[in-house]
């Protein structure tokens, strides 16, 4: 169905190409996954098979790429529009419309299909995605997950052949992601689509494909094969993958399901090991003021109480999760720490601040916040002058925040603009920027959105040290992997109450939707992460 | 006693019951547009403030009885404040810098700023009378009541529904409209994001400074959007196009062209005084040339229109009750004309003229024709309950099934796996 032929890609002034040497077939009706680090040009291959690369984003295409046997190097994406279907990262930048139906219908038009198909297939497709009660909604009041299933129909309803996605669930909370995960199984196994996706959340798509495309590193050749085979090798890989390889488990499992059946000989070996659960109690510092404290506290926005009598205490060199689904309340809460809301009722203290009430210098050295797109903080046109810029702004020595830069990215110039670097050195740029400060309550909003293991590993580290010097952080987060290797305690919010708050292997291994995988596998172990495993089997081993 | 009777079933209004709206039964944008600019006409024909503020009324009460809760319908608001504003400017321009109307009740007396000769004509403070203030406030009202107008057919007609009605030619200029009007809001959104960012890194979120500051980011964020938009509208098949013979395209282009240099000399030629005899005809041979050629230039599109709104009965009464509206208070003009102008000297109470008011409240009637939005709006809500896709939704083999174990030994969890996560409930208030 996809066809690539010795295919390069070399974008305007760069000397290297972005993509090379590939040379691959992906059949007809298959999911195929395309993985990798970030920066190896995923996003490159995908476009490049709806014809946006080159026809939109310029650059040079070698080789030949040919879907459903046209050729995109003489086929304009809009003259493709009939076979592939595209949905980029972010569907709001997707839509060319203001309802649900409208927005279904318009590549239809745009095809000049006749009304009665446009108004069966439009009515198809609401059941198809289950969206036919929100047909007349406005998309801007859509939830992430149903703008994501919107996205996906409004390409669906042309009945292309290829449906090409672009981190589909990246940005959505675990139940949101299973929905959208569903639609595409029913597309592959019904209708017989051929998928090609990219996503960095490996655990959650990697046992639905087919075949999986690996992309090392930058400028080497892909690999095509067998999902199992693939992992085997990938430096990507889920923690199911990760605690297979441990565990010599042949052939390799990808979904849990899998991996409990393989699983019994380990519970058994570390059913006597209690889980080194101590070093993940927060240090006790009782005699330190703490971070937060909150109690009764309300927050009203417009008409809707989106927090309600929230009671919350932090300690200092404590890390803590704040979870819960797509609109819980994560997001005001942060906020409301770092006072841009002003409670409605009950009352928040930070750090001994009150921080609706204090100047955003002063509060600056109490609480620091990394909003999810770290962009935003960024203004200067080169690191250089935003690490001057934060050092002024925070009263620091010149070059402090140069060292912070330093510590968390090590090879990143001065003269680099904050927009080209990858989302992973945005993300350590602006936490450095924050940290300049020294504020002893570090909030961080959905912080792996976009980033690799790797840079994720890296994170982990960062914040590792940083609960160790005493810092305490809250992150907001739908990555549960994240929560389980760094929280001493989760909170999980739902419809703006605190519904469960406590140590995280207590709260995370009994719900469905937060266990981590390898507590999903090793349930009722309580064993929440792979280091944790393979520490144990080296201290008994 | 004969048989208790059964309890009277509750009495349901006699008046006929209006639809719910659909998409099937969606009054025409046009429509309301008609109407809306037939209440502005009336408006623009009178500065009886008792009259303008009966047509106010009448505006409000159809917004509040058929508006949806859809963002565009909350432009109302805005209009209305916006028309508050455009009546305090009136007021303080007129304090300030006095009135032409002569007046004999003075309110207070300003002392004048001396200007030179050449500034003559223009007066900087001075004596205020009652008499000018009062002119002032009828001005500005009937201004108001005109934009009040345009924002209630802004409320009630999905505009970019209005621009789905124009001809294939100019279908690609609509969109561009449309993408356009999608962006301030967008805009708008990200000012208020970047400020809140600036108080992160702990400079002022407030004053010009700060605004002024977040612009460059605004503004590149907009054009990155906007190429993603493109990106997603090329891949989408914007654009496409038929293959046409030249022999069409060409006297496509000289239709249109012939046509507009028509209507210019044509409109010349009826405003100046040389050309009475040809204007009209120019005039009108011009506009059909123009319209020839741009339904011949549809033929380049191959789009077609889903669900294009029909004109019906109800669309007929409510266009046709503005319609009414204006061409009565054109006619109340010429006949009742003091009544609708109640002059500012001698200073007099306006009286409100009895025909002109019973015609403005035919305005009322789409009020009653026009199909009901649904109850309370809650279709468009966004956080009105449960996820009706939730119902149809799948569970992909190998998804959460498998942890259906009893939960684990240890502290009770105050977590109930099922009862506050039920992913029925997922979509929350925002």
């Amino acid at each position: 169905m996809i066809r690539f032929e010795q295919v390069s890609v070399t974008y305007g002034d760069a000397s290297a190409p972005a993509v090379q040497g590939i040379d691959l077939t992906v059949p007809e009706g298959e999911l195929c996954l395309l993985v990798g680090p970030s920066g190896v040009g995923k996003s490159t291959v995908l476009n490049a098979v709806c014809g946006l690369v080159p026809h939109f984003t310029g650059g040079t295409l070698r080789g030949r790429v040919t879907v459903d046997g046209r050729d995109t190097r003489t086929h304009k994406p809009r003259e493709l529009a009939d076979v592939v279907g595209t949905v980029g990262q972010d569907p709001l930048s997707h839509f060319v419309t203001d309802t649900v139906e409208d927005e279904l219908a318009y590549g239809m038009e745009s095809l000049g299909l006749a009304p009665d198909v446009m108004r069966r297939r439009v009515e198809e497709t609401l059941d198809l995605l289950g969206l036919a009660d929100l047909r007349d909604r406005a998309l801007a009041t859509l939830s992430g997950g149903q703008m994501q299933r919107v996205a996906i129909g409004s390409v669906l309803t042309t009945h292309p052949k290829v449906l090409v996605l672009d981190e589909p669930t990246s940005a959505l909370d675990p139940a949101a992601a299973e929905e959208v995960l569903a639609v595409l199984q029913r597309l592959v196994h019904d209708l017989g689509t051929t998928v090609l996706m990219a996503e960095h959340r490996l655990e959650r798509v990697v046992q639905y494909a087919d075949q999986v495309i690996l992309l090392p590193s930058p400028g080497a050749a892909p690999m095509m094969g067998d999902p199992a085979e693939i992992m085997a090798v990938s430096p990507v890989h889920p923690p199911v993958v990760a605690l297979g390889r441990l565990a010599d488990w042949s052939p390799l499992p990808l979904s849990v399901r899998d991996a409990r059946r393989k699983a019994a000989p380990l519970r058994s070996r570390l059913e006597d090991i209690t889980p080194p659960a101590a070093d993940r109690a927060a240090p006790a510092r009782p005699s330190a003021t703490p971070s937060v404290v909150a109690s009764g506290l309300g927050v009203r926005r417009g008409r809707a109480d989106a927090l309600h009598g929230v009671n919350l205490t932090l300690q200092p060199g404590e890390t803590m999760a704040l979870m819960g689904r797509n609109g819980a309340g994560k997001s005001t809460l942060l906020s409301t720490l770092v006072g841009m809301h002003e409670p409605s009722s009950g009352t928040v203290r930070v750090d001994g601040v009150t921080p609706h009430r204090t100047g955003p210098r002063t509060l600056l050295r109490h609480v620091g916040l990394v909003p999810q797109e770290p962009r935003d903080l960024l203004y200067a046109d080169t690191v250089a002058a935003e690490c001057t810029a934060a050092d002024h702004d925070a009263g620091a020595p010149a070059g402090s925040c140069r060292d912070l830069v330093t510590r968390l990215l090590p090879d990143v110039p001065d003269s680099v603009h904050p927009r080209d670097l990858s989302e992973g050195q945005r993300l350590a740029l602006a936490l450095a920027v924050v940290l300049t400060a020294r504020p002893p309550l570090l909030l961080l909003d959905e912080p792996t959105r976009g980033l690799d293991y790797a840079a994720k590993a890296r994170l982990t580290e960062v914040l590792r040290g940083l609960a160790a010097d005493g810092h305490a952080i809250v992150l907001a987060t739908h990555d549960v992997e994240l929560a389980a290797e760094l929280a001493h305690r989760v909170v999980i919010l739902a419809d703006g109450e605190i519904v469960a708050d406590g140590p995280t292997n207590e709260v995370v291994v009994s719900s469905p939707s937060f266990a981590p995988q390898v507590a999903k596998v090793l349930a009722p172990l309580p064993w929440l992460t792979v280091p944790q495993v393979a520490g144990a089997l080296e201290r008994t081993a | 006693m004969s048989t208790p009777r059964a309890p009277r079933a509750p009495r349901t209004p006699r008046a006929p019951r209006t639809p719910q709206a659909t998409r099937a039964n969606a009054l025409h944008a046009g429509a309301w547009w008609l109407w809306a600019l037939g209440l502005a006409t009336a408006a623009s024909r009178t500065t009886n403030p008792l009259l303008l503020g009966l047509l106010v009324g009448v505006a409000g009460y159809v917004v509040a009885a058929r508006r949806t809760d859809a963002p565009w319908a909350r432009s109302y608001g805005a209009f209305v404040r916006l028309g508050l504003v455009v009546i305090a400017i009136r007021l303080v321009f007129a304090f300030v810098l006095g009135s032409p109307i002569p007046g004999t009740h003075t309110l207070v007396t300003l002392p004048e700023v001396p200007l030179p000769d050449w500034a003559k004509g223009v007066r900087i403070g001075g004596r205020v009378t009652t008499e000018g203030m009062v002119f002032a406030l009828y001005d500005g009202l009937k201004l108001a009541t005109l934009l009040i107008c345009v924002g209630a057919a802004n409320a009630l007609a999905n505009p970019s529904r209005l621009l789905k009605s124009l001809p294939g030619a100019l279908y690609e200029v609509g969109v561009a409209v449309v993408v356009a009007m999608t962006f301030a809001p967008n805009l708008v959104a990200d000012v208020q994001r970047l400020r809140a960012a600036r108080r992160l890194r702990g400079r002022p979120d407030r004053g010009f400074k700060a605004l002024l500051q977040v612009g460059l980011p605004v503004l590149e964020g907009a054009l990155e959007r906007s190429v993603a938009l493109a990106a997603a509208m090329d891949a989408r098949g914007y654009g496409r196009t038929a293959q046409v013979p030249p022999a069409v395209r060409h006297t496509t282009s000289v239709l249109t062209l012939g046509g507009l240099l028509g209507v210019c000399a044509g409109t010349y030629g009826l405003l100046g005084d040389a050309g009475g005899g040809y204007g009209l005809p120019l005039l009108l041979a011009g506009l059909a040339a123009a319209l020839a050629g741009l339904w011949l230039g549809g033929r380049r599109s191959v789009r077609s229109r889903y669900r294009p709104e029909r004109w019906g009965v109800r669309a007929w009464l409510v266009a046709g009750s503005g319609i009414a509206v204006a061409a009565l208070m054109i006619w109340a003009n010429d006949h009742a004309s003091a009544a609708l102008h109640p002059p500012a000297v001698p200073l007099t109470s306006p009286v409100l003229p009895l025909w002109p008011a019973a015609a403005v409240l035919i305005g009322l009637l789409p009020g009653f024709v026009a199909p009901r939005p649904p109850d309370g709006g809650s279709g468009t809500r966004p956080g009105s309950g449960r996820s009706p896709g939730r119902t149809a939704r799948l569970d992909p083999p190998g998804s959460l099934r498998p942890l259906d174990h009893p939960a684990p030994v240890g502290p009770p969890s105050p977590l109930n796996p099922l009862d506050p996560l039920d992913p029925g409930k997922k979509e929350s208030s925002q």
